[in-house]
């Protein structure tokens, strides 16, 4: 047979100029996805760094610990640190066990129908409202409706709907890991489908469960249109150092919306107190969202099954 | 399996149907709260939408003058146009640096590599909004001035570019799963052809998976629409047509944000805020319903 390619040796193994544009093409688009990455990441180190840089002056204990002062030109943080923690502690008391349930619900005992998919929907749904549209749905429904006013409890039920579906999502997520068998052997050995939960599938997946509930403490945080108008207020003088200063039905000061006021509304304001009220804000949210990151991973490396 | 569960329901202790009744209720929940939601904030502002304001005006007038005091005017086509600019702009900034890092995240990377940078942009997505408003106030308004020779700072372009870097974070989270969605195999077959990753990508990942990254493109764009302290602090906060990314505009979101504090209860004002929040619901159940559609379309198939 006669052949009229011949393959040396020599060529066999080199690039073909085809190849090498391949690979060309390649590295480029491979540094190109890079550098997009990198691109969205900067900014946040960036902003970061910013933020503490200008704050630095004023970043002490003492600027954690006492009031606001001088119609909110000077002093520290204590009256909206408290709130925001008042805040958040009673949206997760309402948030927590809805959501919770309502994932044990949507996992556990629905079976999949058109209602679940209307209920998914739902949840996905209640995800996307604009957070300005649950401040009006707080003012209509809790304010004005429920007749509780202006006030801490109208706020925290704002936020707490406002959240609900992160606890949700990650709720239904830590649910599912949870493998079929477990819940198999135990309604064999004759437990009812609530005995199984709370003794083998909650158990199971408490880490997971925890994971959403710390995240929707930071979501709820940093949020600031839901509160403006049914409870937080620009400014309320309270008690220093008093843990129980606030009542549940009066008004409190946020970080958040202290953050706007002395940004946008108050005139001379001393220069670093801005930026010292951002950086206890962030501060804030990316530890407790640290601390779900870090249970996250822990529990991944704890999995049994 | 039914006979059995009718069994022992029937046997069930009476504190565990209580539970049953709490878990159900707590199922039902979300959809009592979006009802309840719209419900809600439709009754304060239904009296006023249904006699005196006209929809037709409403939508399509750009004058915005509530606080008049002879000729009180309710149109809202500026605002509108001023939400769908920004969020317009934040989307071009967004997308292809959005969809740009998914592609990076979800084939080019070391799994360890990946998981860092997942959780970088987490940690992205957790800065509250009234942060990036402040930075866009501070930061980017300096920025854009000696930039742009601007004279002020607080302009479209700023509040796109807030809200881009909160709305980049969802769209690579979706656009993520979406590509991790597309079978191995796919990618495994066209390897085999002789395919560089690139290639890949471009020929068989990208088409694969063009719903779940629309997807991931719309529920980005769903936030932006619905984002208030970020544009209420950067866009300047004018009613304006807007002109340009250096112009200055408003958004619906931050017109109720900051006029909802200054009015009585169940004047027409009032009453006008509450039905440009029946509005933006509408717009953003829209937006996330097409997205919801989109990706269940992906499993069925």
């Amino acid at each position: 047979m006669n052949t009229d390619i011949q393959v040396s040796p020599e060529t066999m193994f080199t690039e073909t100029e085809i190849g090498k544009q391949k690979r060309w093409i390649e590295n480029v688009m491979r540094i190109f996805f890079l550098v997009m990455t990198s691109l969205m990441i900067i900014p946040l180190l960036l902003i970061i760094g910013y933020l503490l840089y200008k704050a630095l002056p004023v970043l002490s204990l003492e600027f954690l610990f006492t009031n606001p002062k001088d119609n909110m030109r000077a002093g520290g943080l204590w009256a909206p640190f408290l709130g925001t923690i008042y805040l958040v502690v009673v949206s997760l008391l309402v948030a927590a066990p809805i959501g919770v349930f309502a994932a044990v619900y949507l996992n556990e005992y629905a079976r999949e129908s058109w209602f679940t998919r209307i209920t998914n929907l739902a949840v996905v749904n209640l995800a996307g409202v604009p957070s300005i549209v649950h401040a009006l749905f707080g003012v209509g429904a809790f304010v004005l409706f429920a007749g509780l006013g202006e006030s801490i409890l109208a706020a925290s039920l704002t936020l707490a709907i406002m959240t609900l579906p992160v606890i949700i999502a990650s709720t239904t997520e830590a649910l599912k890991a949870v493998p079929m068998s477990f819940r198999e052997a135990c309604w064999n050995l004759g437990a009812t489908r609530w005995q199984t939960i709370r003794r083998i599938v909650i158990p199971n997946s408490i880490s997971g469960i925890l994971t959403g509930v710390i995240l929707q403490v930071s979501r709820a945080a940093g949020e600031t249109a839901p509160i403006m108008f049914t409870g937080a207020v620009f400014y309320k003088a309270i008690a220093e150092g008093n843990l129980f200063a606030y009542n549940i039905t009066e008004q409190c000061m946020a970080l958040s919306l202290h953050l706007f006021t002395i940004s946008t509304q108050v005139p001379d304001v001393t220069e670093g107190i801005p930026y010292g009220t951002a950086v206890v804000l962030v501060g804030s949210v990316l530890l407790v969202n640290a601390v779900s990151i870090v249970l996250r991973i822990y529990v991944r490396t704890r999995k049994k099954w | 399996m039914n006979i059995l569960r009718k069994k022992s329901a029937a046997n069930l202790p009476f504190s565990e149907t209580v539970i049953e009744l709490f878990i159900r209720l707590c199922g039902l929940s979300s959809i009592i709260f979006v009802f309840g939601i719209f419900f809600f904030v439709f009754r304060e502002g239904a009296g006023f939408l249904f006699n005196g304001l006209g929809l037709g005006q409403f939508l399509t007038s750009p004058e915005w003058y509530p606080t008049s005091l002879s000729n009180k005017r309710y149109g809202t086509f500026a605002l509108i146009l001023g939400t769908f600019s920004v969020t317009a702009l934040a989307m071009c900034i967004a997308v292809p640096f959005g969809l740009g890092a998914a592609i990076f995240v979800s084939e080019f990377c070391s799994p360890k590599l990946r998981e860092t940078f997942k959780i970088i942009i987490e940690l992205l997505a957790a800065i509250p909004s009234v942060v990036w408003g402040f930075i866009g106030l501070t930061l980017m308004n300096q920025l854009i001035i000696t930039v742009f020779n601007a004279p002020i700072g607080l302009t479209m372009l700023n509040g796109s570019i807030m809200l881009a870097l909160m709305s980049v974070p969802i769209i690579v989270s979706i656009a993520e799963d979406a590509l991790k969605a597309v079978p191995d195999s796919y990618r495994e077959a066209a390897e085999a052809l002789g395919a560089t990753r690139w290639q890949v990508i471009y020929r068989v990942l990208l088409p694969a998976a063009k719903n779940g990254l629309l997807a991931a493109v719309l529920l980005g764009a769903a936030r932006s629409i619905g984002e208030t302290m970020a544009v209420l602090m950067a866009t300047g906060h004018s009613v304006n047509i807007p002109s340009g990314p250096l112009s200055w505009i408003r958004t619906l979101t931050a017109t109720i944000a900051a006029e909802l504090g200054e009015v009585a209860r169940g004047d027409e004002h009032y009453q006008v805020l509450f039905i440009i929040g029946v509005l933006l619901f509408t717009i953003t159940f829209v937006v996330n319903l097409i997205a919801d559609l989109v990706i269940k379309g992906i499993r069925q198939e």
